[in-house]
């Protein structure tokens, strides 16, 4: 039976407090959101909660990458096999993108598990990531929230195994993004709630409980999606399910992360879970879908990783609502922030080991690790012997560091630094740091990013963020 | 290398430099004609098409290449070539030209550095987004990654830097072609915006137009008291940014540079032999750091030394006579070149206000770059 191996899970550290958007002071402690950052996207995301989910995990096991979300940053060209990259997988992978609902990461979990069930594949690893955008001063922007979920799905070895999927369809206009739009629109909210939400929720749950012949009262924890903390409350009642089994939706601290929402919400419920339990997981849009789990005794084996708890944690208020408006790009500015010719894409190809994967050489002949790839050895001046090694699941020490205050970011100044990393010096930007905590020997580890969009297009690469003391 | 090929064999006969600055009405053309006259009159070039046998010109925002300083000076029909070396581009144009003479090929050559980077409509150097690798790629925070590991290991700071622009605007102030001629103080210098820290804007230079230029001649057909060539050397290395086990606390091309010249001058004490520099200050610590790379005091100890006032006009070696790149300009490919002209008035006694007492040696410096090249030229009387 199909089942969850490992799970991950990647919220942005940055929040936005609701009292910034109605033109009151910071001030922490009152309800916020999670936001992505200018440097953050549902991609950049994605490699973060994977990279937590594998940890443990050889990456070389995984078969095939599903990514989940409804914020895909190109329209034409797979965010799957970008994803892929950065995370140094196998060549002779399946990837694919889910897409348009907020039910995807539902969609490409029961095609993990048809997959895994049919064996003809052994390891999914399937992320649902989304960083919706709202228009500012909408009550959509308060209960949104940016983030993404991970999970290693495969047969022997489940820390939870699959039970049963209830999936349906429906025809209705209730959010919506056209072709091109920035924002997500929504028709009335009553409508929306009710016909769109409540009715998805409730038909997949019910539909779930009669197929698996159970009744709610046989399952420890339900994932409900929702698009605001009342609305999960409405659904909830409606379906006759207690509080206490309900996996608390952390609105006014996470907000609704889109497709990686009920996903998140799974991750919670299995960090806390016991063997024998059962877990339910139900998402809307575009009709429901609703999953049931069973808990294992692996679980128990599973090292503690970084899930929803560890990252709700780890916080930074937005100081200012205009710096938020600035990392979205919803300010006016003199030019496109994409405007210029961009990258070319042929080095970016003849790159992608180096600045995608983010992989360092070693010499064969003296031991030196270097980067980026090169043909003579920094060290022992040895030709072509090397062999490659991923640098983004290290970490490593600040050498030395500067400010700089004229690259553009959404608030100056930007922090870089030369990094060690066994032996190998990298020159990166680290974010997610204050200025004044930056030393020489100060630690750090990686992470992918957005780095800009010249040309039109998202541009990755990777940054130093603070080591987490707690490696999950 | 052989030591002594170079020393004594080759004369700077002429030296012309233009006003440095904004320089909205020249074009990269009217500066490089206004150089090269004033470096013909002096060295008593009369006929500049048949006296002068090859060009050697330095540019690193030069489009259109060694053309752009032959049709100048309608310089045709002998070799041209273009050199471009970072920071270090007007030395090693200067060097291009000893070598030419010293390998006998030619008798006299003109060196000739320039840039015009006011033409491009941005104040400083240009945000860089054509890669995601290796950003912010700016000068300042190259430079700047030396700070936090000096300062941390040697106890010098902000203020010590500080004194550097204030000497270096001081001498700026008695050289008639600088460009910024105006006396600032430390409190200045501290309460400067911010460009990369721990550099705010008096700590950097400025970047301004400019064209210098030199005339060299075998130094057997020159005047018996021309100044002469001593040593020239440019010299590569690793960009420190990811160079295993770099400690930031020096730039190493400054450091082989320096042992290269210092042989083929025949200089064992650098520190009492030369009289005169001219060091690259691109940002203070960049001057702050070389006078130890260099080898003009020990490493670690430049605060004391600033303090002292070692590097001041009147100190035992003055450092930046005409203000440096701080006040005098910084346009990239001239640079070089216009330390030879600073130097070539120190040694024969005409830098007037700015006179360092009967110097023998004369030493100029630049690195560029991450930093990765250093060129470094030493001129020294007959």
């Amino acid at each position: 039976m199909p089942g969850i191996l490992s799970f991950g899970a990647y919220v942005p550290p940055t929040r936005l407090g609701f009292a910034l958007m109605s033109g009151g002071a910071p001030g922490d402690g009152g309800p916020e959101r999670a936001v992505a950052w200018s440097d953050e996207d549902s991609v950049t995301m994605a490699v973060a909660a994977a990279i937590n989910c594998l940890r443990g995990f050889e990456r070389a096991s995984v078969d095939a990458l599903f990514f989940a979300s409804t914020t895909q940053p190109f329209a034409e060209k797979q965010a799957a096999a970008l994803i892929a990259k950065a995370l140094d997988l196998r060549r002779d992978l399946r990837t694919s993108d889910f897409a348009g609902t907020l039910r995807a990461g539902s969609d490409a979990l029961s095609a993990a598990c048809d997959a895994v069930a049919a064996g003809s594949v052994g390891n999914v690893l399937l992320i649902a990531s989304d960083c919706r955008l709202a228009p500012p001063g909408s009550a959509l922007e308060r209960n949104f929230g940016d983030g993404a979920a991970a999970f290693l799905i495969g047969a022997p070895g489940a820390i939870a195994s699959i039970e049963g999927s209830y999936a349906f369809s429906e025809e209705i206009v209730d959010l919506w993004r056209a072709a091109g739009d920035t924002f997500v629109h929504s028709w009335e909210e009553r409508f929306v709630v009710q016909q769109g939400y409540s009715a998805g929720i409730c038909e997949a749950v019910k539909g779930l409980l009669t197929r698996l012949d159970a009744d709610a009262s046989d399952f420890a924890k339900f994932a409900i999606a929702a698009p605001d903390a009342r609305s999960h409350k409405a659904a909830a009642h409606a379906l006759g399910l207690s509080e206490a089994s309900l996996v608390a939706p952390c609105f006014g601290q996470l907000g609704s992360a889109g497709v990686a929402f009920a996903p998140l919400l799974l991750v919670s419920a299995l960090e806390a879970a016991q063997p024998g339990e059962r877990l339910l997981l139900a998402n809307y849009g575009d009709g429901g879908a609703a999953h049931a789990f069973v808990v294992n005794d692996h679980i128990q084996k599973l090292a503690p990783r970084r899930g929803l708890a560890w990252h709700l944690a780890k916080r930074r208020a937005v100081p200012r609502y205009e710096h938020y408006l600035r990392a979205r790009e919803l300010t006016a500015r003199e030019f496109p922030e994409g405007a210029g010719p961009g990258l070319s894409a042929t080095v970016h190809f003849r790159e992608r080991e180096d600045e995608i994967s983010f992989l360092a050489q070693r010499c064969k002949a003296c031991g030196a690790l270097q980067f980026p790839a090169q043909r003579i050895c920094e060290s022992c001046f040895a030709k072509d012997a090397f062999s490659r090694v991923r640098l983004s699941d290290k970490s490593g020490a600040v050498v030395s560091y500067t400010l700089d205050y004229f690259f553009p970011t959404p608030v100056p100044p930007t922090i870089v630094s030369v990094v060690e990393v066994e032996g190998a010096r990298v020159h990166l930007q680290l974010v997610d740091a204050q200025p004044d905590e930056i030393h020489p020997g100060f630690p750090v580890e990686f992470s992918f990013r957005r780095i800009h969009s010249k040309g039109g297009r998202p541009n990755y690469y990777w940054k130093a963020v603070p080591r987490a003391r707690e490696r999950g | 290398m052989k030591q002594d090929a170079i020393r004594d064999k080759v004369a700077v006969t002429g030296v012309g430099c233009c006003p440095f600055g904004e320089n909205w009405t020249k074009s990269a053309s009217d500066m490089i004609v206004d150089a090269a006259y004033e470096a013909y009159a002096d060295a008593g070039i009369v006929d500049p098409g048949r006296q002068i046998d090859a060009v050697f010109t330095g540019s690193i925002y030069s489009m259109r290449g060694p053309h752009e300083c032959s049709d100048a000076l309608k310089l045709f029909g002998k070799p041209v070539t273009m050199v471009s070396n970072y920071c270090a581009t007007g030395t090693d144009a200067l060097r291009c030209g000893v070598m030419s003479i010293v390998a006998g090929l030619y008798d006299t050559v003109l060196v000739v550095g320039y840039d015009k980077p006011k033409d491009r409509g941005v104040a400083g150097p240009s945000v860089m987004l054509d890669r995601v690798r290796d950003l912010p790629q700016t000068p300042a925070s190259w430079f700047a990654m030396c700070a936090a590991t000096y300062f941390e290991k040697y106890g010098a700071g902000r203020e010590d830097m500080a004194k550097i622009a204030v000497k270096n605007h001081h001498n700026g102030t008695l050289a008639p072609n600088s460009f910024l001629k105006r006396e600032i103080s430390v409190d200045d210098v501290l309460s400067a915006r911010m460009i990369a820290w721990p550099f705010g804007l008096y700590d950097a230079c400025a970047q301004t137009d400019g064209a210098a230029v030199a005339v060299l001649t075998r130094a057997e057909l020159a005047s018996p008291d021309a100044i002469r060539v001593k040593g020239v050397t440019v010299i590569a290395g690793p960009n420190p940014q990811k160079e295993p086990g770099n400690d930031f606390l020096s730039w190493k091309p400054t450091t082989w540079a320096a042992e290269q010249v210092y042989a083929q001058a025949g200089i064992s004490d650098p520190a009492t032999q030369i009289d005169v520099a001219q060091l690259h200050d691109c940002f203070t610590l960049t001057e702050l750091l070389s006078y130890e790379d260099i080898g003009f005091i020990e490493k670690g100890s430049a605060k004391e030394h600033i303090s002292d006032g070692r590097f001041e006009l009147g100190g035992a070696l003055p450092v930046n006579t005409d203000g440096g790149l701080k006040a005098f300009g910084h346009p990239t490919g001239a640079t070089g070149v216009r330390m030879i002209y600073e130097n070539v008035q120190q040694l024969r006694g005409t830098a007037g206000a700015r006179q360092v007492a009967a110097p023998e040696l004369a030493l100029s410096h630049n690195i560029g770059g991450h930093p990765t090249a250093c060129g470094i030229a030493i001129l020294g009387r007959a």
